[in-house]
C-alpha cells in the first residue's frame, strides 16, 4: 500500500515537472542557431538534407561519441551473453521441438536479403540528398541479416568479416575526420568534409566527403546491430 | 485547449506510462518494456520542441530552395539529436535485456523481487 | 470546414490516443508476448507522428528500429529465458 502511494506521488511529481513542456509556447521562428544551419548548411557543405549536414559535420563530434556508445553497448551485450564452452543445459533446436523453416520462407529470405542490403546501401549513399543516412541504412542492413537469421537460425554469421568491417569503418571514420582537420586550411575543424570538392547541389557526388563519412557510419552501425542480434539469438550449438 | 501542445502532451503521457510500468511491474521484461516506452516518449518531446506549425521537413528540393529555407522549414537540430538517440536506445535496451538473461541464467526468477537478497 | 492545421492536429491526436492506449495495455497486460508486441506498436505509431511533424529522418529510424529490431531483440531474449528455465528444471529433476 505504502509502495503504491509513493509510486503515484513520484509519477505526479514527474508530471508536474514536465508541465512546462506541455504548455504551447507558440514559437513562430526557429532559434538563431537553427536559422544559421538552415541558411548556411546547403551553401557551405552542399547538402540538400540539412539534418545530415548537422549529424555528419556540424555536430560530427557528437555522432562520433554516439557511435562509441553504440560500440560499448554492443561489447557489453556480447560479453554478458558469451557462449558457454560446455553444452551444459543446452539442447539443439530440433530436440526442443522447434520445427524447421519451410522451403518457401528460406527461398524468399535468400531472395530478399541481398535486395535489402542493396536498399540499405542506397539509403546511406543518398543520405545528403534524401531522408535517411548512415543510421537508417545500417539498421536496414541489420534487418536484412535478421531475415536470414529468422529463416535459418543454424546458419553461422561470418564473424571475422563483421569485425573487420566494424573496425575498418570506425578507423576510416576517425581518419577522414582528421584529414578534414589538416586539409581545409585556416578555418578547418575535425570532421570538416570540405577537403573534397563540394560539387553541384543535388548530385550524388557532391557535398565533399559527407557521403563517404555517412557510408562508413552506416557500415559500422549495420555491423554493430548485427552483432547485437547475433549475440541475443539463442545459440544453436 | 489552444495553449496545450498536443504532441508534447502525448510524449509526456508516454513517458509517465513507461515510468509507471518500470516502477510498478515486478517482471523484469515488463520493466524493460516500460523503459522502452518512456524512451519513445522522450524522443517525441524532443522532436515536438523543434516543430513549428505549418513548416516542412528540413530537406531542400525544387519546391523549397535555400534562399527561404529559414522561413519554411522546421528546426533540424532536435531531429539530428533524436536520430542518434533512437539507435542508442536500441543498444541500451539490448544491454538491459542481456542483463536480464544473465540474471535468469544464474538461477533467479522472472520477478525482480526474487533478487532482493543477492549481493553481487 | 477544417483547415490543414486543424486536420493535422486531429490526426496526431488520434494517433496519440492510440499510442497511449497501446502503451497502457502493454504495461498492464498479464502476458509478456502481448506486452512486447504492443510496445512495438507504440513505436510504429510514433513513427507516423514523427512523419507528421516534418521529421522523415527520425520517422525512418523509429520505424526500422522501434518496431522491427527492438521487438526482435525482446523476442529473442524471451525465448532465451525460456530455454534457461527448461535447463534449470531439467537440472533439478535429474
Amino acid at each position: 500500500m505504502m509502495k503504491k502511494v509513493l509510486l503515484l506521488a513520484a509519477i505526479a511529481l514527474l508530471a508536474f515537472a514536465l508541465w512546462p513542456f506541455v504548455r504551447d509556447v507558440g514559437l513562430a521562428e526557429p532559434g538563431e542557431l537553427a536559422t544559421a544551419y538552415l541558411e548556411r548548411g546547403p551553401a557551405e557543405l552542399g547538402t540538400a538534407n540539412v539534418v545530415t549536414s548537422i549529424v555528419v559535420s556540424y555536430r560530427g563530434f557528437d555522432t562520433l561519441g554516439e557511435v562509441t556508445v553504440l560500440f560499448t553497448a554492443t561489447a557489453g551485450v556480447g560479453g554478458l551473453l558469451a557462449r558457454r564452452k560446455s553444452g551444459h543445459g543446452r539442447k539443439k533446436a530440433a530436440e526442443r521441438g522447434a520445427t524447421d523453416a519451410s522451403e518457401i520462407l528460406k527461398t524468399a529470405s535468400r531472395l530478399l536479403s541481398p535486395l535489402l542490403v542493396l536498399f540499405g546501401v542506397y539509403i546511406f549513399l543518398h543520405g545528403h540528398l534524401t531522408p535517411g543516412g548512415g543510421f537508417q541504412g545500417g539498421v536496414i542492413i541489420a534487418t536484412a541479416v535478421l531475415i536470414g537469421l529468422l529463416a535459418d537460425p543454424e546458419a553461422g554469421l561470418a564473424h571475422g568479416v563483421m569485425h573487420l568491417v566494424e573496425g575498418l569503418s570506425g578507423f576510416a571514420y576517425v581518419a577522414l575526420g582528421a584529414v578534414g582537420l589538416w586539409f581545409t586550411g585556416v578555418q578547418a575543424g575535425f570532421l570538416d568534409p570540405r577537403f573534397l570538392p563540394l560539387g553541384e547541389l543535388g548530385r550524388l557526388a557532391s557535398a565533399g566527403a559527407i557521403p563517404i563519412i555517412y557510408s562508413l557510419v552506416g557500415l559500422k552501425v549495420g555491423a554493430e546491430l548485427t552483432g547485437i542480434l547475433d549475440a541475443m539469438k539463442e545459440d544453436a550449438e | 485547449m489552444s495553449d496545450v501542445n498536443i504532441v508534447t502532451l502525448i510524449g509526456v503521457a508516454l513517458l509517465l506510462v513507461g515510468f509507471y510500468g518500470a516502477l510498478s511491474r515486478p517482471n523484469v521484461i515488463k520493466m524493460i518494456v516500460g523503459f522502452a516506452i518512456a524512451d519513445t516518449g522522450v524522443n517525441m518531446i524532443i522532436v515536438a520542441v523543434g516543430y513549428l506549425p505549418g513548416r516542412t521537413a528540413p530537406i531542400l528540393d525544387s519546391a523549397a530552395d535555400a534562399a527561404n529555407a529559414a522561413r519554411t522549414m522546421v528546426d533540424p537540430i532536435p531531429q539530428a539529436l533524436v536520430l542518434t538517440a533512437i539507435v542508442i536506445g536500441l543498444a541500451v535496451t539490448a544491454l538491459m535485456l542481456s542483463f536480464a538473461v544473465r540474471m535468469r541464467r544464474s538461477g533467479g526468477g522472472m520477478a525482480i523481487d526474487s533478487y532482493g537478497e543477492q549481493k553481487w | 470546414m477544417l483547415d490543414g492545421r486543424t486536420t493535422l492536429d486531429l490526426v496526431i491526436g488520434f494517433l496519440g490516443l492510440l499510442m497511449i492506449l497501446a502503451a497502457l495495455w502493454s504495461v498492464l497486460s498479464k502476458r509478456l508476448l502481448s506486452s512486447v508486441l504492443l510496445s512495438g506498436a507504440v513505436s510504429l505509431l510514433a513513427s507516423l507522428v514523427f512523419l507528421a511533424l516534418g521529421a522523415p529522418d527520425v520517422a525512418m529510424t523509429e520505424a526500422a528500429i522501434g518496431s522491427a529490431l527492438t521487438t526482435m531483440v525482446f523476442l529473442y531474449s524471451l525465448s532465451r529465458m525460456k530455454v534457461e528455465q527448461d535447463a534449470h528444471e531439467d537440472g533439478g529433476a535429474s
